[in-house]
């Protein structure tokens, strides 16, 4: 008697809390955040250059985007923002070959088929003669049955090193007028 | 033996309609709109309005979103965070007198809306902060 009312106990107290937990699907606590990894963050997508003319930087910046394959969405030149994107297959060979030794033995082998990433860069003048540009990427990845399977900012330290090498390379040619 | 048979039923459709009833309620009645919008907006002493919107994106770039759109005309900018969920936030202002910024913002989570005020009162707290730095040009 005594054992089946504790299962009882138990049981209401385990359906209870899997069921607050259902319910709290809101926003995580940390999102809206400042952490001590966005100060970090904002140093590897943000660099500074000499210059005050934000105009010629962001007519720098777009043609850097455009070199990179992304189309522009939107632009707001008296905020400095230009938000792009690309589409793109990433369907790797290894993944198809495994896929049909796994279709042998009746086993759905499920890799990555497409790729979208988004990036929005931001000009900000810092007082004089001085313009930060800050870029971040994000991206989402779909399977082959269009799940999507990644949705996440993109943290890889060499991306924003080699766009921000090019976009120094394009500053100077638009300098140049080239 | 018996009242647990009785109580266990109760509590769990107890529990179910409390959760329910939080999804609902934000279309049923004008007093949760009044409500809503009162969670979701601030007034700020500030009158540029390009500046508040520049901060605006700035702080949204520090809490890890990507803008998605911005519009000086209408004083809107919209962004979007991914980290395995989806939150896309859209903040608009407008002035109220000479001196002073409405800025609200609403937010939606995945595919629910953000009716809870903690998020709204942690971005506010974000962009109090730097808009304190911007003042203070750190």
């Amino acid at each position: 008697m005594n054992f089946r009312k504790h299962v009882a106990i138990a049981t209401i107290l385990i359906l209870i809390i899997l069921i607050i937990v259902a319910c709290q699907k809101g926003v995580p606590r940390e999102a809206l955040m400042f952490t001590p990894e966005s100060l970090a963050d904002r140093q590897l997508q943000t660099r500074v250059f000499e210059t005050d003319n934000e105009g010629k930087l962001l007519e720098a910046s777009a043609g850097v985007l455009q070199d990179l394959g992304f189309t522009i969405d939107e632009s707001e030149v008296r905020c400095g923002v230009i938000v792009c994107s690309k589409d793109r297959d990433v369907t790797e060979i290894y993944d198809v070959g495994l896929s049909l030794i796994a279709s042998i033995f009746f086993i759905d082998y499920e890799y990555a088929t497409r790729q979208k990433v988004l990036a929005s860069l931001v000009t900000r003048p810092l007082g004089e003669k001085k313009i930060a540009v800050r870029i971040t990427f994000q991206h989402l990845v779909w399977d082959t049955q269009k799940d999507l399977i990644k949705n996440e900012r993109i943290n890889d330290p060499y991306i924003y090193q080699k766009f921000f090498s090019k976009l120094s390379k394009s500053v100077f040619l638009t300098a140049q007028e080239i | 033996m018996k009242p647990i048979k009785i109580i266990t039923p109760l509590l769990l459709i107890l529990i179910l309609c409390a959760c329910a009833a939080r999804q609902r309620n934000i279309l049923e009645s004008d007093d949760s709109q009044v409500r809503l919008r009162s969670i979701q907006s601030r007034v700020f002493d500030y009158s540029d309005r390009n500046r508040m919107l520049r901060t605006i994106i700035a702080t949204l770039q520090d809490l890890g979103f990507v803008i998605d759109d911005a519009d000086e005309n209408l004083g809107t900018v919209s962004g979007t965070k991914r980290s395995g969920y989806s939150l896309r936030m859209t903040v608009s202002i407008r002035p109220r007198g000479d001196a002073q910024l409405i800025v609200r913002s609403n937010a939606q989570f995945n595919l629910q809306t953000v009716d809870d005020p903690e998020p709204y009162q942690q971005f506010f707290t974000a962009l109090s902060k730097a808009l304190f730095l911007e003042a203070q040009k750190i």
